[in-house]
């Protein structure tokens, strides 16, 4: 067997699992959105349809305030814990990075168990205040839920960008007259900038298209992926749903190119 | 073990890479049995391209031939070859054990434990790493780690030894113990070799030919002393130890300069000329009666020698290593000497 | 003082972000083995909820992990070879076939089973085994096992220990064999662990593509979440975590030995 013949059986059996299982069904999935009762105008109901619209408009502020909330706690306690050394600074950096890849249908449970109708939040402010707050089953559950999967991994990533900053960076930046707060705007935050950027884009595709969490905390939550969902089983609308998919993994996949542009890493997007 | 090696004949081999760049133009060379040629050139030259074609790493461009012996091996890939190589990074491979890398092409050939044990008991011997054996190679020096990767390369009994920069890898002192062992290792094992190499002081150390290459071409072939002493354009005087090449005219007996003259042994050439002098071949004597005045620009202490820069003498300045013993100091007037046989007129400008 | 206000300050912002990590996932633990929930942890402690999980979904947890075990012999197969490949050839087309196949990490998992199920949901029998699942669940790692062993490949020159084998007189297979696999074993490792960590809980694809008859661990789970008492749903997923948290100790654990190069010294 010669080396050219050798590297083709190499790639082969990839070459037949990604056309045939991967490359193939994306293909048709795109055909069939074009095959409803508004053709390829299907694609263009996305932004047009009010309730599609409303529900990609919740979905992205939702993905938003997700990222935002998530990069602002990550880079205070990421931050934090690379730079201090105290007692119980790694049992503290486990219990940050344990949940890493917990499942979303599980995050949606403990949420419920955190903010649900018997939920810890509730038993607090029944004690507190005099009611139950019971956030779990709307978008502000969701929001809970997608902090949950998403510290962990942005966590991990702001350590490790800061683990490479250059110590001579900022003792220059002090012989220099630098006090602690332009320290941080001026040296610390722009060096974090490339993984903040892409952690943050890994965080807004995961929140986009994320399905589990939502699908255990109510279905009645219109986020894209449970239209997605609810077009495809409940009303049997399958153009639709292909559609929807299409666009929503356009924009997921457009979020993360972008991240891989400013030389991000990135990890699983498995919601 | 020795004397297995093969002639070795490349024969109009070129390299046209697929993006279109071309890395070497046919290049035709015969290397005897049992002799070491060592290609010589800076690096973009080709050398390497021409040792991975030897090796069966790169086929040729059509037309090319490569031969073992009788035995037409263009079409053989690099695996049914019989080559021993060691590569810069010695590519030791990193889940097996010093005696196993030596073992490893003794295995591949299906050779006996019990065979394959000895041979390489008398490899490990013969390159001095005793003990080594069991190691991990990661728990080997650079040193360490050439002589395994030699070790290794000649364990099969390769009819031709392929060294790609062997030594460049480590620093200089070892760089010249280790020269002088793989030099006497050569020697011993008397295998075909063609050894790769930036390091004119390695060529010719270990070369019983030199091969010197640029941009793709092989500008000189010869004995180290042939190279060293007569190169045949400017780019081997200059690539090839130190050298003055002096712009001049020539009237057939002597060389005309701004500070005087200097007699030539080559009375064929009249009209312009350069004329390639080595350092160390140009004297100091007393100015009074010098044909070649200078003046002493500067002088650096060697260890060995001194280095002195004289300007005045030709149009540019001229290096000289002298002896210690003289006493010069920047601004000294000196005369300057040349044996004519140590003046090398080189042809035309084929720079 | 105000660097110890700041540090203080700091600490707590930590400790209960980190409390809102690990808070839930105790009291689901706790609530696991539970006697009854709303009466709280005073009620007794008790395993009858996970030898009911047992009972109701065995065969759920066992089919995820014949299911996750089998994804992995196929992304080993297919992965690790494919990584090789890809990697010497080195060119733009094996650029863009690496583009290709990251791709199903970029786009939501419910698409890509949408697809699988528009594509070959009419073939009824292969719609009906687990091996549909099977299929979806390749798909979803294969890029993480082939960008695991690139990456070691990447951080040094495994073409030249491969031309070197060649040079000993190895054949591409044994090549293969001998020197590419067991030097790119710590990337498989790392692959595999994370495969099947992520496989053991993988939803998404596998909600659209399952059948009453192939429900795996995560949608049991749903199913519990949805239809199950509250201790029994917490006693499932106490199970999960008994089953996942060691993996990914391992790979927490694993990836911390890799930042120290294994490869040679240079």
């Amino acid at each position: 067997m010669t080396k050219p013949t050798f590297m083709r059986l190499c790639l082969l059996p990839l070459a037949v699992v990604v056309a045939a299982f991967f490359v193939l069904p994306m293909a048709r999935l795109v055909l069939i959105g074009a095959t409803g009762r508004h053709g390829i105008a299907a694609y263009a109901a996305i932004v047009i349809e009010p309730r599609y619209a409303a529900s990609l408009l919740d979905t992205v502020l939702l993905a938003l305030a997700t990222t935002v909330t998530t990069l602002l706690i990550a880079t205070v306690s990421g931050l934090f814990l690379q730079r201090r050394r105290f007692p119980g600074r790694a049992l503290l950096v486990a219990m940050l990075t344990l949940p890493l890849a917990f499942p979303g249908v599980v995050i949606g449970f403990l949420i419920i168990l955190l903010a649900g109708r018997q939920g810890l939040l509730g038993d607090v402010t029944l004690a507190l205040f005099g009611h139950k707050e019971v956030l779990a089953y709307s978008l502000a559950g969701l929001f809970l839920g997608y902090l949950y999967f998403s510290i962990p991994r942005v966590i991990l990533t702001i350590m490790a960008a800061a683990e490479k900053l250059d110590p001579s960076l900022e003792e220059a930046a002090r012989t220099l007259g630098a006090g602690a707060w332009a320290i941080h705007r001026d040296i610390i935050l722009p060096a974090l900038a490339p993984a903040l950027i892409a952690s943050g884009a890994i965080v807004f595709a995961t929140a986009m298209g994320a399905f589990g969490t939502a699908f255990t905390l109510a279905t009645d939550i219109d986020v894209l992926p449970m239209l997605i969902y609810t077009e495809f089983t409940l009303s049997a609308n399958i153009a639709t749903a292909a559609a929807l998919s299409v666009g929503l993994g356009l924009v997921t996949w457009a979020i993360l190119a972008l991240a891989r542009i400013y030389g991000g890493n990135t990890v699983a997007a498995n919601g | 073990m020795s004397g297995h090696g093969v002639a070795l004949r490349v024969v109009a081999c070129g390299k046209t890479f697929a993006d279109g760049t071309r890395a070497l133009a046919p290049v035709t060379l015969d290397v005897g049995r049992g002799e070491t040629a060592v290609l010589l050139g800076p690096s973009g030259c080709g050398k390497t391209t021409l040792l991975r074609i030897i090796a069966g790493l790169e086929t040729p461009d059509p037309g090319g031939r490569v031969l073992f012996g009788d035995s037409d091996v263009t079409g053989v890939p690099i695996e049914r070859r019989n080559v021993g190589m060691v590569f810069q990074s010695y590519a030791l491979f990193p889940n097996m054990n010093v005696a196993d890398n030596i073992g490893y092409g003794l295995k591949v050939r299906g050779v006996g434990e019990a065979e394959r044990k000895a041979r390489v008991a008398a490899l490990v011997a013969l390159t001095g790493i005793e003990g080594l054996e069991r190691r991990r190679i990661d728990q080997l020096s650079g040193g360490q780690r050439q002589r395994v990767a030699l070790a290794r390369a000649v364990a099969v009994q390769p009819s031709v030894l392929l060294l790609d920069e062997p030594l460049t890898a480590l620093d200089a002192a070892l760089r010249e113990r280790l020269r002088g062992e793989l030099n006497r290792l050569l020697r011993t094992l008397g295998i075909t070799t063609i050894y790769v190499t930036h390091d004119q002081a390695e060529a010719m150390a270990l070369g019983d030919r030199i091969v010197v290459m640029r941009e793709g071409a092989i500008a000189q072939i010869g004995t180290p002393r042939a190279v060293y002493f007569a190169p045949e354009n400017r780019f081997v005087a200059e690539f090839v130890g130190a050298a003055n090449l002096i712009e001049a005219a020539c009237n057939g007996a002597t060389l005309a300069l701004p500070g005087g003259t200097l007699p030539v042994a080559d009375g064929a050439l009249h009209g312009p000329a350069t004329a390639m002098i080595r350092p160390e071949a140009i004297k100091i004597v007393p100015a009074e009666n010098a044909s070649l005045i200078g003046l002493v620009d500067s002088v650096s202490f060697l260890g060995d020698r001194q280095r002195v820069l004289i300007s005045a003498a030709a149009t540019k300045v001229i290096t000289a290593d002298v002896p210690n013993a003289i006493a010069l100091a920047a601004g000294d007037r000196v005369g300057l000497s040349v044996e004519p046989a140590a003046i090398r007129l080189l042809p035309g400008d084929t720079t | 003082m105000r660097a110890r206000a700041i540090f203080v300050a700091q600490l707590t912002f930590t400790l209960l972000v980190a409390a809102f990590l690990i808070v839930p996932a105790l009291q689901s633990m706790l609530a696991g083995v539970t006697a009854n929930y709303f009466r709280g942890i005073r009620s007794g402690v008790t395993l009858q909820w996970v030898l009911q999980v047992w009972q109701l979904y065995a065969d759920t947890i066992l089919r995820s992990f014949v299911i996750a075990f089998a994804t992995l012999g196929v992304t080993l197969v297919v992965g690790v070879p494919a990584a090789y490949g890809l990697h010497l050839r080195g060119d733009r087309l094996s650029r863009a076939v690496e583009e290709i196949i990251t791709l199903p990490l970029a786009i939501p998992g419910l698409a890509i089973a949408l697809a699988l199920l528009l594509t070959y949901g009419g073939l009824g029998s292969f719609r009906r085994s687990w091996l549909f699942i099977l299929v979806g669940h390749v798909v979803f790692t294969l890029p993480f096992m082939v960008r695991s062993v690139m990456a070691i490949f990447a951080a040094t020159d495994v073409k030249t220990l491969d031309e070197t084998a060649a040079s000993l007189g190895a054949s591409p297979l044994r090549r293969f064999r001998d020197v590419i696999v067991p030097y790119a074993r710590p990337g498989i490792l790392a692959g595999s662990l994370m495969v099947v960590t992520l496989l053991l809980g993988e939803f998404n694809l596998t909600w659209m593509l399952h059948t009453p008859l192939t429900k795996t661990l995560p949608v049991g789970l749903a199913d519990s979440y949805a239809s199950m008492r509250l201790e029994i749903a917490s006693a499932y997923t106490l199970v999960f975590f008994v089953m996942i948290i060691p993996l990914l100790v391992a790979m927490q654990i694993f990836a911390g030995c890799r930042n120290e190069p294994a490869g040679p010294r240079r």
